[in-house]
């Protein structure tokens, strides 16, 4: 099916900012890497969506131009906010037009300011949009929200691999079949977006809860 | 393209068939017209060129012709000093001596005029206004670079369709020459800033610090023809040759404020001087990190008499 309602988490760190997706599990013929669900729109900033597949296709387009025009005519990279206001602007235009219908896509835009400052953008299909600190869309994006309420914290942030790991985390709380269904992006400062390799990061977390488990069996037992 | 949308108001309209030239420049067919330019009509700062008119050898000529006027700006240690003539010119007579040619876009940039007045003035109040967009929409300054090269684009639009237009576009931003707050390095037009290891020459790391751009002066040349060119010096118009033989003489990076403008007065009353479109007052101003400062106008006579004095 064409619907992508799966969980994405965004989570803006001091010097990194993450994107975790659900991915669905692939059929066994399709090759798995045409399914991608964040996509860079510059060097420095990119985004992941929930919804309609087609749709963000279509954003995703317009957003990569209008990035590079940014460069041609002012002369600088985009801001991730003035970015976040043209695809929120686009949105609009669709829900006040006749013979269209609007977006069905709600989209997370993670990406660096060219004055280092990281930033954390969340659109939906009315075109309004907000910066956070850390956020979820898609399915049950109300627990993986709930859950980060509650543990995004200046430690849970302090370094960059903490900052993963609290993505990874708040993901597991809803993916069905653990690690493998996850896809994990990051853009540093500086530094083009990269994907992660969860694995060993997974097995690290939960051999984490593993010693927390032990710990407070300890406890109750003395 | 982005900005479109503010700049669709000043998109030409090309369902035109043909393009008529109405500058004021001789163009090949106005053979037998000397300066036709009657008083009373319209006020330029552009010069009819004698020379162009009467030439029957049948060639196209497509050289503009300088523009009646002296405007001159250089970028020092301090900043830039902008300094202008006031006189305005329709053929010989002279329309005004009280012009003024430096259009303030807003307290931190600065444009000049020179060529048609009309063209000057209202693109350059176009201009300001669409800084001001930017501003309010993003919530800050727009830089130097963006201002002067929407002022391009805007112009380019027209571009053979008779605009007569050459200015400078001066100002000061944060948008300096990036450097690394992690290891101080200079870095130029890198993004990325890379230890060096020194033994090795190998790139060790990266530092994951902000970069800091530097407060910067700026100063670009903007025409009618679409250039659009960053330069530490220049100077546009008739008197334009006579102002350069001045500056380039005088110019010195460790100018101090008081110096600098006393070179770009000196520049243009030469200016005024020898060139008998260019004269009036010298009207002068400096852009530094606080935006632009009016200096003073003085009227060329005044100075005349001041330099004879001197001497």
């Amino acid at each position: 099916s064409n619907m992508c309602c799966f969980s994405d988490v965004g989570i803006r760190g001091k010097d990194i900012v993450v994107l975790g997706v659900e991915k669905k599990s692939v059929a066994k013929l399709q090759d798995e890497r045409t399914v991608r669900k964040i996509c860079a729109l510059d060097e420095h900033v990119c985004m992941a969506f929930a919804g309609l597949t087609a749709d963000a296709r279509i954003v995703i387009n317009r957003a990569r131009v209008e990035c590079q025009s940014h460069r041609l005519t002012v002369e600088d990279p985009v801001t991730v906010e003035y970015i976040t206001r043209y695809i929120a602007t686009l949105k609009q235009r669709y829900t006040q037009s006749n013979g269209r219908r609007p977006f069905g896509i709600s989209a997370l835009i993670v990406g660096f300011d060219y004055d280092g400052t990281p930033r954390l953008y969340q659109t939906d299909p009315s075109g309004t949009y907000h910066a956070w600190k850390a956020n979820a869309i898609g399915r049950s994006a109300k627990t993986v929200r709930e859950f980060l309420e509650k543990n995004y914290t200046d430690e849970a942030i302090a370094g960059d691999n903490e900052a993963i790991k609290l993505a990874i985390k708040a993901l597991l709380e809803v993916v069905q079949s653990g690690g493998k269904n996850i896809e994990l992006a990051v853009i540093r400062r500086n530094q083009p977006l990269k994907s992660k390799e969860i694995e060993t990061l997974v097995a690290e977390i939960e051999k984490e809860k593993e010693e927390e488990a032990e710990k407070k069996k300890q406890k109750k037992s003395t | 393209m982005a900005l479109a949308s503010v700049l669709s108001g000043e998109c030409a309209d090309f369902s035109l068939d043909f393009r008529q030239p109405f500058g004021h420049n001789c163009g090949p067919g106005q053979s037998g017209a000397e300066c036709d330019a009657a008083p009373g009509d319209s006020v330029s700062f552009s010069v009819k060129n004698p020379m162009l008119a009467g030439d029957d050898d049948g060639v196209e000529r497509k050289i503009e012709f300088l523009h009646g006027t002296t405007t001159l700006a250089f970028k020092f240690e301090h900043g830039v000093i902008v300094a202008v003539d006031s006189r305005a010119t329709a053929g010989s007579y002279i329309a005004s001596q009280t012009v003024k040619k430096v259009i303030e876009i807003n307290p931190y940039l600065l444009g000049t005029m020179a060529g048609g007045a009309a063209d000057c003035s209202f693109w350059e109040r176009l201009l300001a206004r669409q800084c001001r967009i930017y501003e309010l929409r993003n919530k800050e300054r727009i830089s130097v670079a963006a201002a002067s090269k929407l002022l391009a684009n805007m112009v380019y639009q027209y571009k053979g369709m008779g605009l007569s237009m050459g200015t400078m576009v001066c100002g000061w931003d944060k948008r300096g020459p990036a450097s690394c707050t992690g290891c101080c390095l200079k870095m130029g037009s890198l993004s990325t800033c890379q230890l060096i290891d020194e033994v090795e020459g190998a790139a060790v790391g990266l530092h994951h610090t902000p970069l800091r751009r530097q407060d910067s002066a700026w100063l670009y040349y903007v025409d009618s023809e679409g250039n659009r060119v960053c330069g530490d010096l220049f100077a546009v118009g008739s008197g334009s040759m006579y102002a350069y033989g001045v500056m380039d003489s005088g110019l010195r990076q460790d100018l101090t404020v008081d110096e600098a403008c006393e070179l770009g007065r000196r520049a243009i009353y030469q200016a005024t001087f020898r060139d008998a479109y260019s004269g009036g007052q010298v009207n002068l101003y400096h852009v530094h990190s606080g935006g632009w400062t009016r200096i003073s106008q003085e009227d060329v006579l005044m100075l005349h008499q001041k330099y004879r004095d001197q001497a």
